[in-house]
């Protein structure tokens, strides 16, 4: 493989509310059995890329436990392998990461490490599927010296949580704004890079050296004239986890068919961590419809239009419809569920009602007994 | 103490589930294999050193072991080896007894050098803290401990039984005996002190060429005042070496309160599952007293049943009191009832399998295998559109619209199609 990879964890949204009081972006489950960055990081392995740094800093706790064994993404060799890398403290100008290149620049020993030609960047909290070595060779026929994927964004999104890319006639990058107040043109960037290594490090030493830290803005955007920065159009679906409303539709997509299979089914398999749960159990007055189920759920009720995760237990004659029901959380008989989001480990008492609405799902937190 | 799992047994009983695959790799409750129960049993009581002994179909058995991954077997020291009988200098040598088994790999019990040896079967189904009978052992100061499953005493006569002391010591071994003394069953679970175990393998070696635990180690032991004793086991403990029990104990996972729990949060039954994909349940989904593994998709009804992973059950179609395999396919307005299907078999759309009437036809080919009703697909078998399938068949393979003339296969008959892999698995 001619790259390594990195992807970048440490973000902590705060447009995701209580959902990340306990756990950065990255490590927000998803889809029944994940959690976010086993798209990234799947992908990555997928690609034949065998040496992955994970940067994390916010609330990484539940990121560390989850990134348990680099096994469980067939990560465990001794060539390459999956380095979780923390900030820490050493002399005067470490500690926090300052930006996003910064993060890389307190981990550069990761790349001087490494004799890859390429580098590939990816967020560690969007939902996709992608491979990587489609863009090397783009980024080889191009001649390039950075590539950034991108999308088209549709009008039913806002363009302006994005980065926005202006491209020329041959795919160059001309301007890169992030999240701009008044969009020029509706490509976003997806946060996924593919950079010649070497360049890498000499452009994290030189912005360093001027007290500059942020990937985007002070290199993407500032050395768009001197480099040769093009961008790659990516078609396949992409979810970015950084709203309650990307994070519930993210979550209900996965009952579509086309989605579900990309996502789940088919081959390249995104990998995650084992948890060794039974199959789930259907008792004899449960009536499951349009949900995705994780194992080890026991399901005595109604559920419909749901994304029900892991050992959840639904009681008899309880109801849930378009919620998502995170890991371990027990629903106890006679309650209603609707438009809800429950975050692990949450028991509803029987006969509770949680009841949002499609615009503004409620959100109980983590471990709530109601 | 390590422990020694003997896997290579067949299970002929098990009929066209075993014609490929020996009776420790067949899946058990969806997501299982029979073999889990004992591996995971071994790493919950701290048994780490595990050697598995392999002879008959190992192919698949040895891939799903691997390097002991799912059971956290992996070690640098210890770990999961598969032994499987090898060449020696002059002639090859088959496994021909559960204890010839064990002594033709004295070797690799030596470089462990262990005080204690737990030797296992791998064919059956329940949970036991294997340190706790290592503990009752060493508080007898025993030579040798037999876990004894205390049976109803209306069945004992079924069983090799012990009769022992109040101490738990054993005084007589008694096989199937008309009028039991007692009601311990033999589980084949036994905990041996290494120096008494090798020593009775070598003599025993001279004596028998086919040396065999229950038939002649154990009462050779006993003959020589050794003192082994019975560590009384009353929980969950199935023995699914037939169609009907095998059928019987997936059953048992689906009550509403089991009596087998596979969902405690601790010692917990591994597997090798290699990706996990959520279950999808359509739109129109009725899903009754069934448990389902990762993967399945099902859109039609599925009603006390077990699924394997990845499962697909279309719309319209109907299954019932059944086991599906990994892999299966049920197309459009199927309808299954007591079937069981192995992995990777498709059936087409319109298909009844199961449908009765004029009684319990049991099967012409191997009427002591498929009589209760059970028909059975075997691994690979594709069932073409719109036929019908009796009770107490077998398919084995892939079947055309022209093996079934009036587009039915009527109770107690087969179609074997897949009769090249061995001799045994072409009886189905």
């Amino acid at each position: 493989m001619k790259a390594v990879g990195i992807i970048l964890a440490g973000g902590g949204y705060e447009r995701l509310g209580e959902l990340t009081n306990y756990r950065t972006t990255s490590a927000i489950p998803v889809g029944s059995c994940y959690r976010a960055i086993d798209f990234p990081l799947s992908n990555m392995t997928n690609s034949g890329i065998k040496k992955v740094a994970i940067i994390t800093q916010n609330n990484s706790r539940s990121l560390h436990d989850h990134l348990s064994s680099p096994k469980w993404w067939d990560l465990g060799s001794k060539q390459g392998g999956m380095f979780v890398l923390s900030p820490f403290l050493a002399g005067s100008d470490s500690g926090w990461f300052k930006g996003t290149a910064d993060s890389i620049y307190q981990n550069l020993t990761f790349l001087r490490r490494s004799n890859e030609p390429y580098v590939v960047i990816s967020s560690g909290n969007c939902v996709y599927k992608m491979d990587f070595n489609d863009v090397i060779a783009y980024h080889e026929r191009k001649n390039a010296e950075i590539t950034i994927a991108y999308r088209r964004v549709p009008d039913s999104e806002d363009i302006r949580n994005y980065g926005v890319l202006e491209l020329d006639e041959n795919e160059r990058l001309t301007d890169l704004e992030e999240k701009p107040l008044d969009p020029q043109s509706d490509l976003a960037s997806i946060g996924v890079y593919v950079i010649k290594r070497e360049l890498l490090i000499n452009l994290l030493e030189t912005i360093s050296n001027e007290g500059r830290h942020n990937l985007v803005r002070d290199i993407f955007s500032r050395y768009r004239k001197r480099l040769m920065i093009y961008g790659y159009k990516f078609d396949g679906y992409w979810r970015n986890l950084s709203s309650i409303s990307s994070y519930y539709d993210c979550n209900m997509d996965f009952l579509k068919r086309d989605i579900r299979a990309l996502l789940a089914i088919d081959h390249p398999y995104i990998k995650t961590k084992p948890k060794d749960e039974p199959p789930a159990k259907f008792n004899a007055r449960a009536v499951v419809t349009n949900c995705l189920v994780g194992s080890g759920a026991i399901l005595d009720g109604v559920a419909d239009s749901s994304v029900i995760f892991r050992k959840v237990y639904t009681g008899e004659g309880s109801q849930v419809r378009n919620s998502i029901i995170m890991e371990g959380t027990r629903i106890r008989e006679g309650c209603v569920v609707e438009y809800a989001i429950l975050d692990k480990e949450v028991v509803l008492s029987p006969w509770t009602s949680v009841i949002g609405t499609p615009d503004e799902p409620i959100i109980i937190p983590k471990g709530t007994v109601k | 103490m390590i422990a020694m799992l003997l896997a290579g047994g067949q299970g002929s009983r098990l009929g066209v589930l075993t014609a490929t695959e020996a009776k420790p790799g067949v899946l058990f409750g969806g997501k299982y294999r029979i073999i889990d129960f004992p591996m995971s049993n071994c790493i919950n009581s701290g048994v780490d050193t595990v050697g598995v002994l392999t002879q008959y179909q190992p192919l698949k058995l040895n891939q799903h072991i691997g390097i002991g991954i799912p059971w956290d077997l992996d070690r640098r020291s210890g770990g999961v080896t598969i032994l499987s009988p090898h060449m020696k200098s002059e002639h090859g040598a088959w496994y021909t007894g559960t204890a010839n088994a064990i002594y033709q790999n004295i070797e690799y019990i030596e470089q462990y050098n262990p005080d204690y040896v737990l030797v296992l079967g791998g064919d059956h189904i329940y949970k036991m803290d294997y340190s706790k009978m290592l503990d009752f052992h060493k508080r007898n100061k025993a030579d040798v401990t037999i876990a004894a499953l205390e049976v109803p005493w209306e069945e004992a006569s079924r069983f090799g039984l012990m009769n022992v002391h109040a101490d738990q010591r054993i005084h007589e071994f008694e096989e199937k005996p008309p009028n039991p003394k007692s009601n311990l069953a033999n589980m084949g679970i036994y905990i041996f002190n290494w120096d008494v175990l090798r020593d009775a393998l070598e003599r025993d070696n001279l004596v028998h060429p086919d040396s065999d635990f229950g038939m002649h180690v154990l009462p050779m032991l006993l003959a020589d005042g050794m003192r082994m004793f019975a560590y009384p086991f009353s929980d969950y403990w199935r023995d699914v070496g037939t169609i009907e029990s095998y059928w019987e104990a997936n059953m048992d996972l689906i009550r509403t309160v089991p009596e087998f729990n596979l969902y405690e949060e601790f010692n917990k039954i591994y597997t090798d599952a290699d990706y996990q994909p959520p279950i999808f349940t359509g739109p129109r989904a009725v899903i009754q007293g069934t448990i389902l593994s990762e993967g399945c998709e099902v859109l039609g009804q599925v009603t006390g049943s077990v699924l394997g992973p990845r499962v697909i059950v279309e719309e319209g179609a109907s299954v019932k009191d059944s086991i599906i395999l990994e892999n299966g396919y049920i197309g459009k307005n199927s309808v299954l009832e007591r079937c069981i299907v192995d992995i990777n078999c498709t059936v087409g759309d319109g298909v009844v399998i199961g449908c009765g009437g004029g009684g319990n036809i049991p099967n012409e080919l191997r009427p002591k295998i498929y009589n209760t009703g059970i028909t059975v697909l075997g691994e690979n078998s594709i069932v073409p559109d719109g036929v019908r399938i009796g009770q107490n068949c077998v398919i084995h393979g892939e079947t055309l619209p022209a093996d079934y003339p009036d587009k039915l296969l009527s109770s107690g008959k087969s179609i074997l199609r897949e009769q090249k892999n061995n001799e045994k698995g072409a009886k189905a």
